[in-house]
């Protein structure tokens, strides 16, 4: 078991260096959207350090949000999925490997990338610490929950505004405390508590999403 | 609960904006409601 | 012997006959609680009039957040036992549980204006509100996003059964969120003095509610057995039931 998952994280991770842009797209539009935020509301410091928190954490759910409808589209046109659904391995294993992949390809890179632009907002080192630690936890949330809603939506019209409608109401918990961690940092008070909520999150959603994503993968492939 | 007249019972104390408002939505999403159900069919 | 109405087929008079009782009961039920609510119920000391809008607002409240739950349990049923019917329950409860999560909104909204000097409060009621509507929305636009009516009753029902289970820790996180950003903030509804004149309003006003949803979601139920099973047989001769 422990087998088939590298070799299918493996394969998606060389087809997806083949095609660099995708991971790329998803750093930029990162990298833009916090930007827009603050042309919005101005240079202001202060304002810029009280919004950051958020901002940083929107943004990132936004953009790991873009590659989602990819997951499992690509192998659904390839004809992989199937042969997925009917492999000798659990689909549970199957499924934690897209997640697995979507997220050092997605997830991680905006987790790296997230301190520069906590620095573009005026955050404290410490706050962007936490910044860090929170999206590494709070991103391979946005991975398994997302998987749920890819494979909910696969063949759908109009997937992927759908699936952010869809998402985006379970992300407010990893929102919450996520930016409610950076906040904390912020002002001098332990985040500890926050990231641990997150953490509880993050057990709970690894649970409870591949579980839909696999029932959803049957329902889709009927 | 005693009012002192329509014209009372229709301020709501000042609130009769808020009050009605209120009831008036609710009225028009149950009306709303139910014509849309009973178009179908 | 309930599940030989697990056949729409079966289901469909059944249902016919009972729209007219909730109906009827939803009526006198409110009838009575807003006698009480706007005859019997005294003036509030610290609100005035402006909180008569509990009435319509905690009912509306809970019956969003019941009949989401409900809407989940059937769909639950539906991927158990296989049974077409639980799908198109959940699909018939769907719009009047939007309708009232957004009634709560409204008149929560209404009522936030002479409580608090605004239109919109974000706090942990109105916010978990805001995104229980978003739930409501993401479930019937899936549903219209499949074309099978079978997957999609599906799909719904793995969607609405993750909501759920996710609904108890956006609660969580929202409470968390709010108490963090407004300190000690009173709700909405928490008022220390709840006369029980006021409490036999809002559970009249509730249980009006409560029968009015059953008989319209009955009535929306029929609609999409028509709409589904429209070529059979069956639909043209009960047609005058």
């Amino acid at each position: 078991m422990a087998h088939a998952f590298l070799l299918l994280v493996r394969r998606d991770l060389r087809i997806a260096l083949r095609r660099r842009g995708d991971v790329l797209n998803v750093l930029v539009f990162f990298l833009v959207a916090a930007s827009l935020f603050a042309l919005g509301v101005g240079p202001s410091p202060e304002l810029l350090r009280a919004m950051g928190a958020g901002v940083v954490w929107v943004a990132a759910l936004l953009a790991a949000m873009l590659s989602l409808p990819r997951m499992f589209a690509a192998d659904l046109a390839e004809g992989t999925l199937e042969q997925m659904l009917i492999a000798p391995q659990p689909l549970g294993v199957l499924v934690a490997a897209k997640i697995a992949s979507h997220w050092l390809l997605t997830g991680l890179p905006l987790a790296l990338v997230a301190p520069l632009i906590g620095l573009q907002y005026q955050l404290p080192a410490d706050a962007l610490a936490v910044l860090l630690a929170g999206l590494l936890i709070g991103t391979p949330v946005l991975s398994v929950l997302g998987a749920a809603g890819a494979a909910l939506t696969l063949g759908a019209r109009g997937a992927s505004v759908l699936l952010g409608l869809l998402l985006l109401p379970l992300y407010v918990p990893v929102l919450v405390f996520g930016a409610g961690a950076v906040l904390a940092a912020q002002s001098g008070i332990d985040a500890g508590a926050q990231l641990a909520l997150l953490g509880a999150f993050l057990a709970v959603s690894c649970v409870v999403g591949p579980l839909a994503a696999c029932a959803a993968l049957k329902i889709a492939l009927d | 609960m005693s009012w002192g007249g329509l014209n009372e019972f229709l301020a709501m104390g000042g609130y009769g904006l808020y009050v009605w408002g209120s009831y008036g939505m609710a009225v028009i999403c149950i009306v709303v409601e139910i014509l849309l159900v009973k178009e179908k069919k | 012997m309930i599940f030989s109405y697990a056949a729409p087929q079966a289901f469909y008079p059944v249902a016919g006959r009972m729209v007219p009782w909730f109906a009827w009961l939803a009526a006198i039920l409110a009838a009575g609680g807003l006698y009480v609510g706007f005859f019997v119920a005294p003036t509030d000391a610290t609100q005035g009039e402006s909180y008569r809008i509990i009435f319509i607002h905690v009912p509306a409240a809970w019956m969003s957040m019941f009949l989401y739950l409900v809407m989940a349990g059937w769909a639950a049923l539906g991927l158990i036992l296989n049974t077409r019917l639980s799908g198109m329950m959940a699909s018939a409860i769907a719009p009047t549980g939007a309708m009232f999560t957004f009634l709560a909104l409204w008149t929560g909204s209404l009522w936030g204006k002479p409580t608090w000097g605004t239109y919109w409060v974000w706090d942990a009621r109105l916010t978990s509100e805001l995104v229980l509507l978003f739930l409501y929305l993401g479930f019937i636009a899936l549903k219209a996003a499949i074309p099978d009516p079978q997957r999609a009753d599906r799909a719904g029902a793995v969607l609405a059964l993750l909501g759920a289970v996710n609904v108890p820790i956006i609660y969580f996180s929202v409470v968390w969120w709010s108490t963090l950003h407004q300190g000690a903030s009173v709700s909405l509804t928490r008022s220390p003095t709840m006369a029980a004149t006021m409490l036999t309003g809002m559970v009249l006003m509730a249980l009006a509610a409560w029968m009015y949803s059953i008989a319209v979601t009955l009535l929306r139920l029929r609609a999409i057995i028509r709409s589904r099973e429209g070529d059979a047989e069956w639909i043209r001769i009960s047609a005058g039931k």
